[in-house]
């Protein structure tokens, strides 16, 4: 089920201000967060965040074609290796 | 012979329903043509006069997107998700159900016919 459009997107505030203040100096530094909830609006384009899998922190480039998807669909929770038995191994999912 | 969108030409159904063999048009939209054009959802397609057939192309080409235009849409939209990295992109190039859905059974639509579950070396 989507969003009521009353509220508007889901943009965490703190990483807002944050890419805010970044864009003002115009300094470009990755930003760690655990935010994987926050939707990407327009102004994230151009930084880079290190979204937490759960585990890692994984550096994403945020692109135009990202507005409107969450942080957290850059970053896979889970590795899937192959199963059991099978002489071909996988490594990670691509 | 109504030729609309190219390549469909369905004759002796009403037109309401020859219609919606055009990939992109549905019972809904097809009433919806039908009325907006004032041509007669009952009407045979092969009792309909040029300028009805006319006025239905018009109104199809105009205002919905169908076939070959539609299909490249829903390419390139999937072609967007798996370029940008993210977990419906991943789906999508692993041929796994993209919403979601169980996989521990079912999701042959996605995942084709079993494959056989015994050990190969």
């Amino acid at each position: 089920m989507g969003r009521s459009l009353k509220k508007g997107p889901f943009v965490d505030p703190k990483l807002q201000s944050k890419v805010t203040l970044m864009g003002r100096s115009g300094e470009r530094r990755v930003i760690k967060t655990w935010r994987r909830d926050c939707t990407i609006p327009p102004e994230f384009v151009g930084h880079t965040f290190a979204i937490h899998n759960g585990k890692n922190f994984v550096p994403v480039y945020i692109t135009e074609n990202m507005v409107g998807h969450k942080l957290g669909e850059f970053a896979p929770t889970r590795t899937f290796r192959g199963h059991a038995g099978k002489s071909e191994r996988r490594t990670a999912p691509r | 012979m109504a030729r609309i969108a190219g390549v469909d030409l369905p004759r002796d159904k009403r037109v309401e329903v020859a219609l919606t063999y055009i990939y992109g048009i549905g019972p809904t939209t097809s009433r919806k043509i039908v009325s907006t054009t004032g041509v007669s959802p009952d009407t045979r397609v092969k009792d309909l006069s040029e300028d009805q057939v006319a006025k239905l192309r018009g109104v199809i080409e105009s205002e919905h997107k169908v076939e070959g235009a539609l299909r490249g849409e829903t390419t390139m939209n999937i072609k967007r998700l798996m370029d940008i990295g993210c977990y419906r992109g991943f789906r999508h190039r692993r041929g796994l159900p993209v919403r979601g859905q169980r996989t521990r059974t079912n999701a042959r639509t996605r995942k084709g016919p079993k494959r056989a579950a015994g050990r190969r070396k």
